[in-house]
């Protein structure tokens, strides 16, 4: 794959692969925390029904830059945003664009289980009740079809009314993923979805993570580098809020254009 | 020695004996209140004291203690407190009798025990029962049955007093008002002498009732005991003042128990006699759980809309900061400062106006413009809003940031993360903020005196009449009525017994108040699946 080369502002050299018609565009995008800036420049393509990891550092940004994607950071006092990131080519940051259908679009799992306090079906039905869907069968069907896609749907089948708080932390993470995709988004953003979990039930949301990139883009933040090489098809390489290198995973972790780059993704520092 | 206090095992003694020192302190505390509360209803025997001089003494016994050495006279030890009742020829319901004087003590078969509704116990024998002025049979039969036809009559009594005259008296009032409203307004001399017409009707209807209650009470009068004192002396009594009579030297067990039942029963549901020191006090329960009730009305959903805005809406920054410290200052401050907030604020300025405003034609006399439940209720919320608000804003930040924001992602709104998510997750805290609320507010006296409570309300803040609830109306309150009863009755004496039961009884309504709210909350924790937090 021919890989162009973007000359900055500040003299660094971003490899990005050549990606057509994008999901999700970001285009020179600034960000501050009050005072401090988190993100410098980033230039970012996305492609549909991959999976994309992003990779780097603790403190890179990945996470930050994951929350610009459904506008999470809204809720931040502080944030300030320069740049665009445009979602099926639409920029979600104009002003008067609705974030709340923006969120229904790109749903999002955390890095931390958070089920609600409700019962396993009140969970996955939660998106549809709150767009004002409360028809019975039409709920049931979603429960279903969801948790099935989470592979989760065998081992709660039973107990639907019980609390989502009783499931086990690999369960809740799956419980979680199912309550994303019951809203039919077209992007999934996933937040280290696996580093509280043991490698057993890693290794189940691995599959899952599988099983989705057939309907879904799928954006996911990892530590992981063998997760990383696992499951995306594509990996992002941040650090210190800069986007160092973007390639095909493969290439990525076997020929990676940058010194910078090859250091990490080998273990040589991070 | 160094070593020994290095395991740490002095500290878990330390700890462990703060603990059980604070948990004896409480259990003394319900100890000498049960045991002073429950007992005063008891009908225990009637000694009869014969003494060395020859003199007699006849009561039941209320306390036994040794005799300090500064007033020692005999070479006796101790002393029994006994009540002698009959406090219209005594002149005191208390003897002190050193027990070296006593030559002997007898348990009369037929000694008599009358509750009467004035001058409290009257202790003797019964001589002669009389119908109007002719002896009857003098059996205890004939006694009990007089008793029921006398309770009957003044049942009647009260009635006609109370609800006929009662209703009479407020139709005229409402007539005398409606008149004073014309005399301020227009002054139509036709619509003032109708209103003058139709009150002269009502006081018609008046004399005939004020007729029909003097007939009533002559025929009360007709039924009257002869009692022989201990001492000799006779004395007639009214049947009709005779609340409950019995024999406790002949009542069984069974008997006694019946007694006290019934004497239970007539506290927890009848209205106080004797200046409070005898009689019910279902007054002050009505009114301190409505009070209670009225203070969580406005307290809890007040303090949690605070909460929310503090927590969820507001930017956190210095002036979040500070209105936390001065919310969390408030709540210490002292509760009589509120008490006179209430007064010039709720009583005087809101009160006040109304007055002005809607019941002009009273005036001077004051409807809202004076202590009412309604404002002694808006007092206390105030001042435990402070309280409802730091518990709720520490529940709401307990429910995780991670599952708004998980909410939020799946493009829920603000307000239905709140209402969906985050108040549910933050209610069992809630509760028990609103159970710290209730114990706050039902044990607060201090405030209430100056803004609406009183040592006996007429009637109760809710009845029959139009609009069924009078906000405006003084009430009764448990904490005050012990403060009363115990430290301004005229007898504070035989009212002592009374204080721990009262004291008891406020107790026993905070419990029960904080058992519900409890069992709403572990509900609830159930339902949401295990501790949430």
């Amino acid at each position: 794959m021919a890989a162009e080369s973007v000359q900055d502002d500040e003299n660094t050299l971003t490899i990005m692969p050549d990606i057509r018609n994008p999901i999700v565009e970001v285009s020179n995008l600034n960000l501050y925390y009050g005072e401090t800036q988190a993100l410098f420049d980033i230039d970012l393509r996305i492609p549909e029904h991959r999976v994309t990891a992003f990779i780097g550092p603790s403190g890179c940004g990945k996470s930050t830059l994951l929350r610009c994607m459904n506008r999470l950071n809204d809720l931040i006092d502080s944030v300030r945003i320069e740049g665009i990131v445009e979602i099926d080519n639409d920029d979600i940051y104009s002003s008067g664009y609705d974030v709340i259908s923006l969120r229904r679009r790109v749903g999002m799992v955390f890095q931390k289980s958070n089920p609600f306090p409700k019962s396993i079906y009140e969970n996955l039905v939660y998106g549809l009740r709150i767009a004002g869907e409360n028809r019975r069968p039409m709920l049931d069907e979603v429960v279903e079809q969801s948790l099935r896609a989470a592979a989760l749907w065998d081992e709660v089948k039973d107990r639907l009314d019980n609390s989502a708080l009783g499931l086990s932390g690999g369960q809740q993470q799956r419980l979680c993923i199912a309550r994303a995709i019951a809203v039919e988004p077209s992007v999934i953003l996933m937040d280290e979805p696996c580093s509280a979990l043991d490698p057993i039930a890693t290794g189940r949301i691995e599959e899952t993570i599988e099983e989705l990139k057939k309907d879904y883009t799928i954006v996911i933040v990892t530590h992981n580098m063998q997760q990383a090489s696992r499951i995306s098809d594509y990996t992002a390489f941040f650090y210190l809020g800069r986007l160092i290198e973007m390639a095909e995973t493969s290439d990525m972790f076997t020929n990676p254009q940058l010194k910078q780059t090859e250091d990490y993704v080998t273990g040589r520092f991070g | 020695m160094r070593d020994f206090l290095k395991t740490g095992v002095p500290f878990i003694w330390l700890t462990g004996g703060a603990l059980a020192i604070c948990l004896l302190m409480i259990a003394g505390l319900v100890a000498l209140v049960l045991y002073n509360g429950t007992g005063f209803f008891w009908p225990s025997n009637i000694e009869a004291v014969t003494l060395k001089d020859g003199q007699k003494a006849m009561g039941q016994r209320w306390d036994r203690q040794e005799i300090p050495a500064s007033s020692r006279t005999g070479s006796g030890q101790f002393r029994i407190q006994l009540k002698v009742g009959n406090r219209d020829v005594y002149r005191s319901d208390f003897r002190w009798i050193d027990e070296s004087d006593i030559q002997a003590t007898q348990y009369p078969k037929d000694a008599v025990v009358f509750e009467r509704r004035e001058w409290g116990n009257f202790y003797g024998f019964i001589d002669a029962l009389y119908e109007r002025e002719t002896r009857v049979s003098n059996t205890w039969d004939v006694l009990q049955d007089q008793l029921d036809k006398t309770r009957a009559l003044h049942e009647q009594i009260r009635q006609i007093e109370e609800d006929a005259i009662g209703d009479l008296n407020r139709q005229i009032e409402a007539l005398r008002l409606k008149k004073r409203e014309i005399e301020l307004g227009d002054g139509n001399a036709d619509d003032m002498t109708a209103i003058d017409r139709e009150s002269e009707t009502h006081w018609a209807s008046y004399e005939q009732l004020a007729d029909q209650l003097a007939q009533l009470r002559a025929v009360n009068e007709m039924y009257r005991v002869e009692v022989r004192l201990i001492g000799g002396e006779v004395q007639q009594i009214a049947t009709a003042d005779i609340v409950r009579a019995h024999r406790p030297n002949q009542l069984g067990l069974v008997g006694k128990v019946g007694v006290y039942l019934d004497r239970v029963g007539e506290f927890l549901f009848d209205e106080p006699r004797e200046s409070n020191t005898e009689g019910g006090i279902f007054p002050a329960i009505f009114g301190t759980v409505m009070m209670v009730f009225l203070m969580s009305l406005a307290a809890v959903p007040f303090g949690i809309l605070a909460a929310l805005y503090l927590r969820e809406y507001a930017r956190q920054g210095t002036l979040v900061r500070l209105i936390r410290i001065a919310v969390n200052n408030l709540a210490g401050v002292p509760s009589i400062v509120f008490g006179m907030f209430g007064l010039g604020f709720f009583v005087y300025g809101i009160g006040g106006s109304i007055d002005q405003l809607f019941f002009a034609e009273a005036l001077p006399t004051p409807t809202y413009g004076t202590g009412g439940i309604l404002w002694a209720s808006l007092t206390l919320a105030l001042l435990t809003v402070p309280v409802m608000i730091v518990s709720a804003e520490e529940a709401l930040s307990a429910v995780p940031s991670d599952v708004r924001a998980g909410s939020l992602a799946l493009g829920a709104t603000q307000l239905q993360t709140i209402l969906r998510v985050v108040l549910p997750g933050a209610l069992p805290g809630i509760l028990t903020g609103i159970i710290l609320v209730i114990a706050r507010g039902a044990g607060e006296v201090a405030p209430l005196m100056i803004t609406g409570v009183v040592k006996l309300a007429p009637a109760l803040p809710v009845d029959g009449i139009w609009p069924f609830f009078h906000l405006e109306r003084k009430f009764m309150h448990l904490g005050f009525h012990i403060y009363d009863v115990g430290f301004q009755s005229p007898n504070v004496e035989a009212a002592r017994p009374m204080v721990y039961t009262t004291t008891l009884l406020l107790m026993g309504i905070v419990l029960a108040l904080n058992l519900v709210a409890i069992l709403v909350r572990n509900r609830l924790r159930k339902r949401a699946g295990g501790p949430t937090f």
